[in-house]
């Protein structure tokens, strides 16, 4: 793990230190709402899908917070080098949690609508696809917070996996709605929910590829290995 | 000017006070003419010479124990610097001797009340987080140190711990609620969860401390609950269609083929088949439950893979024979040993071993590895190249199609349902091996070309002198499949 050096005026250790939590607290908060929502549709609970909704404000006001306090911290201390990626990428970082929040609260709104249908064989494999994807979203938290390289890195590689479960979900899915017409809606919605978690793993290997970028202070080559074979059939 | 030497204006000071009212007398004698003034003045001289050498030793001394006590304040050994004995030294020396050991017997009970609270907050079995101001964690016992792993003391508490709900909790008992106590999981790499205690100490310690967060794992407790439900619903599902397949053969053999020698042969036959699928599936199914309740345990004994290598083909040496099957066997035997489960991981390698011999095409070879490896895949992330074994499983079959893999390790998942119930299989082999290489905190992958063949691979961590045991703290065995 990267030592940091605390700077001379510790008042700016502080200000940093504040970006920081903030930044943990939102991480919690997504993984937190990412795993109720798979509760909701794993245990057909209407309530809990209904709590990730009014959770999810939360994640934006957490969003803005850390904005302010970053533009806090670029302009009162004019940060360079390692701090600055610190700050700019504690930015980025917040984007891509909301975004995953958000993501996270469409599963649950959709949940609230499968729920009142029955359920079709393939909502296993999506749990499966959900479980996947918190795994290796807590992963990609765990690599930014102690800044470590190759844990970040291995978020990046197994994004082949998340993508051909999602590919193997989707033919399902198809096949499933392709044999009885009645089930397209819940197909349909099954779909989108693949979709969403498969995003939300993309977020994750983004939120790798800026740790590793916040260490090392080089952009990785855009290729990183893909496996999504549906849009190439 | 230093304070504890005889200087010049002290010793002045104090004889011109003393000598004082002795010249007031003389000068009144003299001035009574009692004594002659010559004589008065020889007596004032003498006197104040007398008075100033007795002065001079009195205060010598003195200053000399005050040295020799301020000395003892700093910690030094009494009897170092010890003035020495006289009338004027004897006495304050000893009162300050007494003083010191007063003190001295003070500080080692104290220190040993010290030590004590030390010891019992160290052996406390629940991981336990003190907490100052704005979430700061100020201490934490060992156990806590081993769970999270890393060094967290000075940093927020959402550094190690996530949970919204946790966070909720110490912000609510810093700001003046007395106690809290929530329920929190921890969803991977393994479902734990834990009871989470946070409690207001009511004063401020010294290191800044002000409240206690004590977690409690309930993990056992819930799987439990869970794995009734899980089983009661799997058992049926599973259950139903041999059990139903029998109830018609008996109800045909009844009614209209009573008396038909030929068909109950058959029928029998067929029945004892679906029977013995039943017992089957049965003992897998408690295998499983037995597994999954263990599986955020580690194992504790040290297991020879080599020797276990040997044992699993040796069982499975009459089924490669019924399919003229050849068994190779390939083991690097300078790998060490692993921290496991004997029965486990017997059942591991049967389990691969089986599904090779029984997929793979008949006359073909099964290539059993043992070996280090020079590179980790992507999911062994949280392994060490030189301190990992990899055991695979090679056949020659028809393979796996893609899209299946991710899907294996499921409960009974199957690729082609007809052959895999007409070969005997429960389905439940793979979700085995799967959980008892996650409670190995290893990694399974699987690799096939449909048409050639597949290879299954094994990679578990060997014992080191020292092994971090942080359940915790491990990243992900997110194993390559993942799968209930």
């Amino acid at each position: 793990m990267t030592n940091r050096v605390d700077h001379i005026v510790s008042s700016y250790d502080k200000e940093l230190h504040i970006l920081d939590s903030q930044i943990d607290r939102m991480a919690g908060l997504a993984e937190s709402q990412l795993d109720t929502a798979l509760k909701a549709l794993a245990q057909k609970d209407n309530e809990l899908a209904s709590s990730v909704l009014i959770s999810d404000q939360q994640l934006d006001d957490l969003q803005t917070q850390v904005e302010a306090q970053a533009l806090r911290v670029l302009a009162l201390r004019s940060p360079v080098a390692d701090d600055l990626r610190r700050v700019v990428t504690a930015l980025k970082i917040a984007g891509e949690i909301e975004r995953i929040g958000d993501m996270a609260a469409n599963c649950a709104k959709r949940a609230l609508v499968l729920n009142q249908t029955s359920s079709l064989a393939p909502l296993h494999g999506l749990l499966v696809l959900g479980r996947t994807v918190q795994g290796r979203l807590k992963a990609s938290f765990d690599a930014y917070r102690s800044m470590e390289i190759f844990a970040a890195q291995s978020v990046r590689d197994m994004d082949v996996d998340v993508d051909a479960l999602y590919s193997s979900l989707f033919r399902e899915i198809l096949t499933y709605m392709m044999e009885d017409p009645r089930t397209i809606t819940a197909g349909s919605h099954l779909l989108f929910l693949a979709k969403n978690l498969e995003r939300i793993g993309d977020h994750a290997t983004n939120i790798a590829e800026e740790t590793i970028f916040l260490v090392t202070g080089k952009t990785l080559p855009a290729d990183r290995p893909k496996g999504d074979t549906t849009t190439s059939e | 000017m230093d304070r504890s030497s005889v200087t010049f204006s002290r010793l002045a000071n104090s004889a011109a006070f003393l000598i004082l009212p002795v010249w007031t007398v003389l000068g009144i004698l003299v001035a009574f003419n009692f004594l002659s003034f010559s004589a008065a003045v020889v007596s004032a001289v003498v006197l104040l010479l007398f008075m100033v050498g007795t002065l001079y030793f009195v205060l010598t001394e003195w200053l000399g124990v005050i040295r020799w006590a301020r000395t003892l304040a700093q910690g030094a050994n009494p009897n170092a610097l010890k003035p020495r004995e006289s009338i004027i030294t004897t006495d304050p020396v000893a009162a300050v001797g007494v003083v010191w050991r007063a003190w001295q017997r003070e500080r080692e009970l104290l220190a040993g009340a010290v030590d004590w609270h030390l010891a019992l907050f160290a052996c406390l079995p629940d991981p336990l987080i003190l907490l100052g101001d704005d979430r700061r964690v100020t201490n934490l016992n060992p156990a806590a140190r081993q769970t999270f792993g890393k060094d967290i003391i000075g940093r927020d508490l959402s550094a190690v711990l996530r949970a919204p709900e946790v966070l909720e909790a110490a912000d609510a008992v810093l700001s003046g609620t007395p106690t809290r106590e929530i329920e929190f999981t921890q969803p991977v790499p393994v479902e734990r969860t834990f009871l989470a205690q946070v409690l207001s100490l009511g004063i401020v310690a010294a290191d800044g401390t002000k409240a206690v967060l004590t977690l409690h794992d309930i993990t056992s407790v819930r799987r439990v609950e869970q794995m009734r439900a899980d089983f009661v619903a799997n058992a049926s599902h599973e259950l139903r269609t041999p059990l139903s397949t029998l109830l018609g053969f008996i109800e045909t053999l009844r009614g209209p083929a009573h008396d038909d020698a030929e068909a109950r042969d058959r029928f029998l036959a067929i029945m004892q088949d679906q029977a013995s699928r039943m017992a089957r599936l049965v003992q897998d199914l408690l295998s499983l439950s037995r597994i999954e309740l263990n599986e955020h345990f580690l194992p504790q004994d040290k297991i020879d893979i080599s020797a276990l290598v040997n044992k699993a083909v040796e069982a499975l040496h009459p089924l490669a024979l019924n399919r003229r099957m050849k068994l190779v066997i390939n083991v690097d035997s300078t790998v060490g040993q692993v921290m496991g489960q004997e029965d486990e991981l017997i059942q591991v390698l049967q389990n691969l071993l089986d599904n090779a011999l029984k997929y793979g095409r008949e006359g073909t070879a099964v290539t059993i590895d043992v070996k280090y490896v020079s590179r980790l895949p992507a999911a062994a992330a949280h392994l060490k190249v030189g301190m990992t074994v990899l055991i695979s499983v090679t056949d020659k079959s028809d393979g796996i199609a893609r899209e299946h893999l991710p899907r294996l390790t499921e409960r009974f998942y199957r690729v082609d349902p007809a052959r895999s119930r007409s070969l005997g299989g429960t389905g439940l082999g793979l979700a085995i091996v799967k959980h008892i290489v996650n409670r190995h905190r290893g990694v399974l992958v699987v690799d096939s070309t449909p048409g050639e063949g597949s290879v299954f691979s094994v990679y578990l961590p060997l014992v080191s002198a020292t092994n971090s045991n942080s359940p915790l703290s491990q990243s992900p065995p997110t194993h390559h499949l993942m799968g209930r």
